[in-house]
């Protein structure tokens, strides 16, 4: 391990954490414009031309508001609970493979924070994280509504994590390999696994709806049964912290399901592309074509919001115990079947 | 109980089908109407810079107007204030001197004329009252302001410009 190799890879990572913030800030400005256009509004266009300023002055208003901690709250976890929920937010990019291995003079560099061999795995494992921050700040706020509303997030995300892993097995079947980074060089320009997967796929989207507590399962924030859910109490950054996390958590699950089945940073007549440009531009080409991607899907996450309205708790629980897991299960089944005979003949 | 109007209609509670029960359907048709909506055009007027057009009837911000040769038209009378159903106008009455022939279209003028603009409701009904043809509601909007004074209008902010000679 040579000093290059640290200070790349602490490049990649500022690079990586500025950016998920970045798009985060203009994914709360996105959200205004695209529900005033899906709405025939105008949507925010006072701060700056077509109003692109209007994140720095939310910011602004988020820093100065006054920050209220409430005298019966456990104050300790009231700080953490925000911050956790970033964390967890934050962290699920290491993974994530942003474009092929870039060459800039003898170097090449990997686009990837790191490569682990149990990449799926980890990203699992942060997700089911991220309802601890959820959890701790509605417990933490000694409020009823809080409190119903961190039970509701526990409950929802449990259940739709079982899903999830599920419609991934179906995934991991064909890929034989946990590791994102050749999970994405295994769809070589077209070769994209939601061509092979498409049920898989639909599940494991559904469900990071759910994960993400968007619309339409967006139960553990609804403002007229909980008076705003689990940040309730929250106020100035705190609360700027738990609507970032949200965000965050959208762009990171838009990467995976690029990753895992839109093909990441692959598409059609990349290997021309590559052979003309060189190992310097290529690469970067690629990297765009993976963030239209996720774009795509954020695009999406928006459009579904402001469509569908937002299920009862009880349709939320028939909906993932008893549609989407025998569905995912029969996915497993039927794709196992067909590799088998695929292998046998 | 026998229905009289003979239009009650019983409505039966079916199971959903398999395709309502997959939601995807109505999801997509759902989707499929709000992109629509993307390529609409915005129904939004950007108000400190562009105003709505008004229709020739809308009535504003009221106005006392003069005559062809600029002198006020309202004799006082009172019988806007009479008509007014919210009890708006108030006006004192004064006796024209000679020399005030070119000011005062009658021998009786309003010497003070106020409407209290959080009371109008804008109903038009001092302008048919009018005999003069002195009261019009013709301007704009009444514009915001912070104290309940500041919204009697006098007659510096109701009376029409004078005619430029």
């Amino acid at each position: 391990m040579d000093a290059a190799f640290v200070i790349e890879k602490f490049i990649l990572v500022a690079v990586i954490f500025g950016v998920s913030l970045l798009i985060a800030m203009y994914s709360t400005y996105a959200e205004r414009k695209v529900a005033a256009f899906l709405q025939d509004r105008l949507g925010p266009d006072r701060a700056g031309p077509f109003g692109i300023l209007q994140p720095l002055a939310d910011g602004v208003k988020m820093f100065m508001k006054e920050e209220i901690v409430p005298a019966t709250s456990n104050k300790w976890l009231f700080m953490v609970g925000p911050g956790l929920a970033m964390l967890t937010a934050c962290i699920a990019s290491a993974v994530i493979p942003w474009g092929s291995p870039i060459a800039i003079g003898d170097r090449v560099i990997p686009l990837q924070v790191t490569d682990i061999n149990v990449g799926v795995l980890y990203i699992f494992g942060v997700v089911s994280l991220g309802v601890y921050g959820v959890m701790i700040g509605g417990w933490a706020s000694n409020n009823k509504y809080s409190l119903l509303s961190a039970i509701r997030a526990a409950s929802q995300n449990i259940s739709y994590e079982i899903a999830m892993g599920l419609s991934i097995i179906a995934l991991l079947l064909m890929t034989n390999t946990l590791s994102l980074k050749e999970i994405v060089e295994q769809q070589h320009g077209w070769h994209w696994n939601v061509l092979y997967q498409p049920v898989g796929f639909l599940i494991f989207m559904i469900c990071a709806f759910a994960e993400t507590n968007r619309a339409p399962f967006d139960l553990p924030e609804c403002e007229t049964e909980l008076i705003g859910g689990y940040h309730t109490e929250y106020s100035s950054m705190k609360l700027g912290f738990y609507l970032f996390a949200e965000y965050i958590n959208m762009f990171i699950s838009s990467a995976v399901m690029a990753t895992l089945y839109w093909g990441g940073y692959n598409y059609p007549g990349m290997d021309y592309v590559a052979a003309h440009l060189g190992a310097t531009w290529a690469p970067l080409i690629g990297t765009g074509v993976f963030f239209l991607k996720i774009f795509a899907f954020i695009f999406f996450f928006m459009w579904v919001r402001w469509t569908i309205p937002r299920f009862r708790y009880d349709q939320l629980m028939n909906l993932g115990w008893k549609a989407l897991i025998p569905l995912a299960i029969a996915n497993i089944i039927v794709t196992g079947v067909v590799i088998a005979i695929i292998e046998k003949f | 109980m026998e229905s009289l109007s003979n239009k009650k209609k019983v409505l039966e509670q079916k199971p959903l089908t398999l395709g309502e029960r997959l939601y995807l359907p109505a999801i997509t048709k759902g989707l499929s109407i709000t992109i629509s909506h993307l390529f609409k055009k915005s129904a939004t007027v950007r108000y400190p810079e562009v105003e709505r057009e008004f229709s020739t009837n809308y009535r504003g911000l009221h106005s006392l107007k003069r005559d062809e040769e600029g002198r006020e038209r309202c004799t006082a009378c009172g019988l806007c204030a009479l008509s007014c159903p919210a009890e708006a106008i108030t006006m004192i009455a004064a006796e024209r001197k000679p020399e005030e022939k070119h000011l005062y279209r009658e021998e009786k003028y309003a010497a003070t004329y106020e409407i209290n603009m959080l009371r109008c409701i804008f109903c038009g009904l001092c302008e048919e009252a009018c005999p003069k043809e002195a009261i019009y509601l013709d301007g704009p909007i009444v514009p915001s302001d912070y104290l309940r004074k500041d919204f009697i209008y006098g007659k510096d902010k109701l009376v029409e410009k004078p005619l430029e000679k």
